[in-house]
């Protein structure tokens, strides 16, 4: 349910707000520890992190997604706006899917990533980790737009796992099984409307579900009771931030500096030193970077975002990375032990002509054991593919298990 | 690589646009020049308010046409003439106690002996100013952040010219440019009134008051190294018909009457415009002598632009805050205490520092001002062209008159305001109102409407420190090229800002000629 009403004058009582599933949350949170997401109360972890993030891996995982910054985008200009904004060309989004991309500033530096939801015909959602309200409002002059940030009036859960299809088609949602990747459909709920979307942040067969906050709690109650013997569980903030970098996912914040919210303009990143390549579209004649991101195209980039396989099962987290001669290159972003790859993996950023797949460099890996530190040089491989990407991401209609 | 530049569309034909052409034209670039009114000129133009009454209805004083261009472009050739020149300013007294400034001397019943003595260092210190500030306006603004050896030259170049100045004024240049014209009067000068008359030079066309900073870098702006003030024989539509001719001669296609409705994109290139008419033409470039907010906004559309330095257009403050009052008098007027000679000069009512800072007071609260400032010329004493035999023409601007007026520009707003700038000439020049035989008050509002400026502003953007040399209009368009391949800016939005100099127009064609952007 609504937990608090925006409105009200009274409103900053409320301080950090608990979720729409705040109460279904406080009975499965053994552990009694909340973290804060922007504006709500979060889950890092309900009993143990590993178990949750086995249950992503293996059967499902429910993760609350409702402190996501959510906005609704309308109007005859919605298209041109979208198209301007973000990177990647929006007029090739049909209605009824979904596209990841990157925004920039002028100098073609990311602002924020996140997850285009084309509704209608006219009517986007933008997902994005950071709040964005204010960019948007300044890319909305000169539009014919209507832009709302209605992040309270979305409650949202992702379900991941390879058992996350099986529990929505015992849930009776008619053809949910004919969802592709990046699809998403309507169904009646409850005396609402219960919208389903074949996305996730965790590289797995996964939904993300969205619905009005009233029927937060009923949705929750439906899909635990669903699951129950398809080993749903659900999951904190740990176990989703393990299934992130298994599957190569970067984040802003950590992987990368939001533009907006950086000082010092030399530790922004540039799609092109995030990888992201793919995303930039030099086919239409205008969006936000395009002429810096051109210029760099032609001049060359600074850093490079790389998958590293490190040897040993340290984790080389807030590590250095060094070239084979132990000159420093860069620094791990992010890391951990993977245990679906069984591999000690991380990403990190280097300063190009590093980078390249199959580049071997060393990460200085500072560790503990029984209060001792030690220190090791790692040897690592610069990998292309991402640790983690099962054929069952893709297939459609998923197994059902 | 850029290809030679072979053909050009300039949007507007202020005087800007025409020298613009004029250059380029002379360059061999083929030159279309498309003006929406019926004749050229912007806001420097001559033309009919009540039945054999001429005025200039924009600008009014000719004090700062580049010699350069005035040279180059052989603008007495074609026709320019002076009717007067090296006209002091007439500080007016109610009582008839005015002061006289003629550079740095200064005469007149109202006129202290100590006041003398530092008008003449006054004028000595704000000419070397100046020369700092002006010395970069026949230049291609740096831009910032690049090593590229032309930026770093022109940048050095300011630095070498400020270092110049020696210890002594280096330190007084650094300790003054950024502050309020009130503070450093008060420091030099005297008399009140004495005052009241110099503050309005850093005052006049800027939402300034006395005591708000930067007036003294508009101060500076309008300070013309020496050079008075002068009134062009036929008015200030004269300067435009004579670049017009010279743009002509040199091979450019001029056209009235050509609203452009749009600029036209080919991919991410301008290239071409469209008329308002549904005529359509193309060109090499495309050169904007419209206000920034007109351009980008408007004719482009910020849908063309990257959303940061759309922002940074949007937020140019633009708002003007000066009228415009026009009258036709039977008869020479008597301001107390001036013969017949001196009516011809630049007359302001600024009684003192405190009466223009109330002026300006109103404008901030969206009022117009009880009390107005005004800048009175009074052109047909000199120019026999003007007006019928025996009567006359004054023009004044009048501060502060916002042009977002709280409850709007009414009839009943204008009427009243009129009937305050009357009451206040009334009082320096008895039996005024018994003159006159028509009238004609342009509020900011029929300015943007009838010369095409955002908020009917003089400068198009307002004059400061934060919007000069590289920051004007804004980075990413201060080299007149703009962001937009293909488009670039010629107005006053650009550097070196307003006022009837012609360099702007000049150095934008510097820049389409070097392909830069």
């Amino acid at each position: 349910m609504k937990t608090f009403n925006i409105d009200s004058p009274m409103h900053h009582k409320t301080k950090v707000f608990p979720s729409p599933f705040h109460s279904r949350q406080a009975e499965w949170n053994e552990n009694k520890e909340w973290s804060r997401w922007y504006d709500y109360l979060s889950v890092p972890s309900y009993t143990d992190e590993t178990m949750e993030y086995f249950a992503g891996r293996n059967t499902c995982g429910v993760f609350d997604i409702t402190p996501m910054t959510k906005h609704l985008i309308t109007g005859p200009d919605a298209l041109p706006f979208m198209n301007r904004l973000v990177t990647r060309d929006v007029s090739k989004l049909k209605p009824g899917r979904v596209g990841y991309s990157v925004w920039c500033d002028d100098r073609g530096q990311v602002i924020d990533d996140g997850t285009i939801f084309h509704l209608q015909q006219g009517q986007y959602r933008l997902c994005s980790q950071e709040h964005q309200i204010d960019w948007l409002m300044i890319n909305a002059h000169g539009f014919d737009v209507s832009i709302v940030e209605d992040t309270h009036d979305v409650a949202g859960l992702a379900l991941q796992g390879p058992t996350s299809c099986a529990v929505l088609r015992k849930m009776n949602l008619p053809g949910i099984e004919n969802l592709t990747p990046f699809g998403m459909a309507s169904f009646d709920f409850e005396g609402t409307q219960l919208m389903i979307s074949r996305t996730g942040f965790t590289g797995d067969l996964g939904y993300e579900l969205w619905i009005d906050p009233d029927h937060a709690e009923v949705l929750w109650d439906r899909l635990f009771a669903a699951g129950e013997l398809h080993g749903i569980r659900p999951m904190g903030s740990d176990a989703l931030e393990m299934l992130r970098i298994e599957a190569g996912f970067i984040m802003a914040g950590a992987d990368f500096a939001p533009a907006l919210h950086t000082v010092r303009s030399k530790n922004t990143r540039s799609p092109f030193e995030l990888g992201l390549d793919w995303l930039v579209d030099f086919k239409k004649p205008v969006f936000n970077g395009r002429q810096a991101l051109l210029k760099e195209q032609q001049q060359g980039s600074r850093y490079a975002l790389v998958k590293l396989d490190i040897e040993d099962n340290k984790a080389a987290e807030h590590s250095y990375v060094y070239d084979t001669r132990e000159r420093n290159i860069g620094w791990v972003t992010s890391a951990m032990w993977s245990p679906s790859a069984k591999k000690n993996i991380a990403l990190a950023t280097v300063k190009r002509p590093h980078g390249k797949v199959d580049e071997r460099m060393l990460v200085e890996i500072y560790y503990q054991r029984e209060l001792a530190w030690s220190r090791k040089m790692a040897q690592a491989v610069v990998v292309e593919q991402p640790f983690w990407d099962p054929p069952r991401r893709r297939q459609t209609p998923p197994a059902d298990w | 690589m850029t290809k030679a530049v072979k053909s050009a569309l300039i949007i507007g034909g202020g005087h800007n646009g025409l020298a613009c052409a004029a250059y380029l034209a002379r360059a061999g670039v083929q030159v279309t020049v498309l003006e929406a009114a019926e004749r050229f000129g912007g806001a420097a133009v001559t033309r009919e308010f009540a039945p054999g009454f001429q005025i200039s209805a924009g600008a009014h004083l000719l004090f700062a046409l580049d010699e350069k261009i005035r040279s180059e472009l052989q603008l007495e050739q074609h026709g320019l003439e002076m009717a007067a020149t090296a006209l002091e300013t007439i500080g007016l007294d109610e009582d008839g106690d005015y002061v006289s400034i003629a550079g740095g001397t200064l005469s007149g019943p109202g006129a202290l002996d100590e006041d003398k003595t530092a008008m003449t260092r006054y004028q000595r210190q704000m000419n070397r100013f100046a020369d700092v500030i002006w010395g970069l306006k026949d230049q291609l603004p740096p831009r910032m952040g690049t090593t590229a050896k032309d930026d770093l030259l022109s940048l050095g170049k300011l630095g070498l010219k400020i270092r110049r100045l020696g210890t002594e004024d280096m330190r007084e240049f650094l300790r003054i440019t950024g502050i309020n014209v009130y503070d450093i009067l008060q420091e030099r000068f005297t008399s009140e009134h004495l005052k009241g008359a110099l503050s309005v030079d850093g005052t006049l066309g800027t939402f300034l008051g006395t005591r708000s900073n930067n007036s003294v870098f508009c101060a500076l702006h309008r300070f013309n190294r020496g050079r008075d003030y002068a009134l062009p024989k036929g008015g200030m539509g004269a300067v435009s018909e004579a670049l017009a001719a010279a743009a002509k001669a040199a091979g450019a296609t001029l056209r009235t009457n050509a609203t452009v409705a749009s600029i036209t994109m080919d991919f991410d290139r301008a290239s071409g415009v469209t008329l308002s008419d549904g005529e359509t033409l193309e060109a090499d470039v495309v050169i904007s002598n419209a206000d920034p907010k007109t351009t980008f906004f408007k004719l482009l559309g910020a849908r063309h632009l990257e959303a940061g330095f759309a922002n940074r257009v949007h937020h140019l403050r633009t708002r003007g805050c000066v009228a415009k009052l026009h009258l036709a008098l039977d008869g020479l007027p008597g301001f107390t205490g001036l013969d017949e000679t001196q009516l011809g000069k630049r007359l302001l009512i600024a009684a003192d520092m405190q009466y223009v800072e109330h002026a300006f007071n109103h404008a901030k609260y969206g009022e117009y001002a009880q009390e107005p400032v005004l800048e009175i010329t009074v052109p047909s004493v000199h120019d026999a062209t003007l007006a019928p035999a025996g009567q006359h023409v004054l023009s004044a601007n009048v501060a502060w008159a916002p042009y977002d007026l709280k409850g709007g520009w009414t009839e009943v707003a204008r009427a009243d305001f009129l009937e305050r700038c009357l009451s206040v000439l009334e009082r320096y020049a008895p039996g005024l109102r018994g003159q006159i035989l028509h009238s004609e008050l342009l509020t900011p509002v029929d300015m943007e409407q009838e010369f095409g400026m955002t908020g009917g502003h003089w400068h198009h953007v307002e004059l400061a420190l934060d919007a000069f040399l590289m920051m004007r209009p804004t980075p990413g368009a201060a080299q007149y090229a703009t962001p937009v391949n293909g488009l670039y800016l010629c107005g006053a939005g650009s550097h070196p800002g307003g006022n009837v100099t012609g360099c702007v127009g000049r150095n934008a064609a510097k820049a389409v000629l070097k392909g830069q952007g």
